[in-house]
């Protein structure tokens, strides 16, 4: 649907990383609880931790007939091998967010916004939890994007998360929003 | 809430979005061995089934597990396996034995990349042919491709109601693709779902003289434990159930009983959408290949290309010939787009009889969505 308003991310980086989860949360933020359009999809290799995984979600006010992003308008790079492989296919004047501590070599090119943060640094040092670190992004995500509302993206992470780590999740949701307001 | 309905609005992967399906249709046994991408299907109804007083069983492997989805369905029960390709080729045998036997059960392929193992997590369409003609000898198949997590869920349904109406195995040919992708579904109120009940014998009737077989009109099913005396065979056999393996007319019976049984209902299973009045190429396509359809003509209208139009087979089989020699006279050229070689390609062809031209477009890339572009790109080349 090229005439609705349509916003396509994807998210990278490799296995084990949560970057499926993160996908399906912002996704279930869209349509459950702020009641637009959203399809996810997701590839990832054979191995449980390790090799490259990718997500992606395209959000929409109108029903999405293409379910695949091919040009993303926002890319999320959570690993140097996300970078190197997707970031040609970010749209010129897209967001690059990535996680600065995983991803040291910036690519020269001036042609998108870029955004950074030692988002696993911060799961490691505030949280004592690495894995948390997809939702300090979806924090910073929702707090730089506004593609789902910040209440969307407490109730999905509540009904996406494992049990008993409802209240970490929403704390570090919070600490991504945070750290969005200080660029 | 009923369990078995579980009414909502859902963010849902379609493999789940299916066992809602069956759930909500009614399925009551589910025997399969799990694999990619269709395990989530059977992870789901092993957790769901207990809770409708359904029995979930992981059999030790897939010859096992269509036999005894057959065996469940002679109980009565609502019956059901999940699999993917190479579970497929090592249950062909039984399937021809639902075929012939008229057991209702239905029985889902979420495609990947094959032959043998392929690629696990990759969706191609390489099985349509393989679910018409898989098994041996001569028979008819129903088989319905969805596009969608809503359709995962609305297409399993058909296909519960289109097994117990007709008394025969039912394909969903899903994909990876479709299996995988998370999307809005929504699960209407329990009043609002159809099931269509199973057609038994009267109570009473006398097994010796009760045809429970090879009714064009499809007989009522003398299921174990209700006092028919039958004899349920895979061998040739009359509308008795009893056995001839020595008359060639007996044979001819057989088959052309179980095949008109599908083929002279062919018009009320048959379900194509299609927008080509008036238009001048067609763009068909079935599963996940309808999407990038979809998005080609979106752009094409956006470019104020107006004479190509969709016609999607919904069911795949019974092939919808007649409706696609219509199509043929209607416009001048049709465009196939299948994520495969070319399967049913030739049964466009054929359908088309020359009155229009016939193109087959795979992704440019096997395994992946058609590229929007590349279908406009086609369809540009051939109204020039």
């Amino acid at each position: 649907m090229s005439k609705a308003k349509k916003a396509e991310i994807r998210i990278a980086g490799f296995g084990g990383q949560g970057v499926v989860l993160a996908g399906v949360i912002l996704g279930r933020a869209a349509v459950l609880y702020d009641k637009k359009k959203a399809v996810q999809t997701q590839s990832y290799g054979a191995e449980a931790r390790g090799g490259g995984a990718r997500s992606e979600v395209i959000i929409s006010e109108d029903s999405i007939d293409y379910p695949k992003v091919m040009r993303p308008d926002i890319l999320v790079a959570m690993s140097e091998q996300a970078l190197d492989k997707y970031l040609k296919d970010l749209k010129p004047g897209g967001v690059l967010l990535i996680d600065s501590e995983l991803v040291k070599n910036l690519p020269p090119e001036q042609r998108f916004t870029l955004y950074k943060f030692p988002f696993s640094r911060i799961a490691n040092d505030e949280f004592g939890r690495t894995i948390v670190a997809n939702v300090i992004m979806l924090g910073v995500l929702t707090g730089l994007t506004r593609l789902v509302s910040f209440e969307a993206m407490k109730s999905s992470i509540k009904t996406s998360v494992p049990k008993g780590t409802e209240e970490m999740n929403l704390k570090a949701l919070k600490k991504g929003m945070d750290l969005a307001k200080v660029p | 809430m009923s369990k078995e309905i579980l009414t909502g609005v859902y963010f849902m992967q379609g493999d789940i979005a299916c066992a809602e399906g069956a759930l909500a249709a009614g399925c009551k046994f589910f025997g399969g061995y799990p694999i990619t991408p269709a395990s989530e299907i059977a992870e789901r109804m092993a957790e769901r089934l207990p809770e409708v007083s359904g029995v979930y069983i992981q059999m030790e492997d897939e010859l096992a597990s269509i036999a005894a989805v057959v065996g469940s369905s002679w109980t009565g029960a609502k019956s059901m396996t999940a699999t993917s390709g190479p579970g497929i080729s090592l249950m062909q045998e039984n399937i021809g034995y639902a075929v012939a036997t008229e057991t209702p059960c239905v029985l889902i392929n979420v495609q990947r990349g094959g032959p043998s193992t392929g690629i696990p997590s990759i969706h191609l369409q390489g099985d349509i042919i393989q679910a018409r003609r898989g098994s041996h000898g001569e028979y008819e198949m129903i088989a319905l491709a969805p596009s969608s997590s809503q359709e995962m869920f609305d297409f399993t349904i058909d296909a519960f109601n289109l097994a117990e109406k007709y008394r025969t195995p039912v394909f969903i040919l899903s994909d990876a693709f479709v299996g995988h992708m998370r999307e809005e579904v929504i699960i209407p109120e329990p009043e609002r779902i159809y099931r269509v009940p199973r057609k038994l014998p009267d109570s009473g009737t006398c097994g010796g003289k009760f045809r429970g077989f090879l009714d064009e009109d499809v007989a009522p099913m003398p299921i174990f434990g209700h006092g028919f005396k039958t004899h349920v065979t895979g061998s040739c056999h009359n509308d008795f159930g009893q056995r001839n393996v020595i008359d060639a007319e007996a044979l001819d019976y057989y088959i052309k009983r179980l095949n008109s049984k599908i083929s002279k209902h062919a018009h009320e299973i048959i379900s194509v959408s299609q927008d080509v009045d008036g238009k001048e190429v067609a763009l068909i396509s079935y599963g996940s290949c309808y999407r990038a359809a979809r998005e080609a003509l979106n752009i094409l209208e956006d470019e104020g290309i107006r004479q190509v139009g969709s016609f999607r087979l919904l069911t795949v089989w019974p092939f919808p010939r007649n409706q696609i020699q219509e199509l043929a006279r209607k416009v001048k050229s049709i465009i196939v787009l299948e994520n495969n070689l070319g399967q049913i390609t030739p049964y466009v062809e054929a359908a088309a009889g020359g009155q229009a031209e016939v193109i087959f477009l795979p992704p440019r890339v096997l395994g992946t969505l058609h590229d929007p572009a590349t279908i406009v790109d086609k369809v540009k080349e051939v109204i020039r």
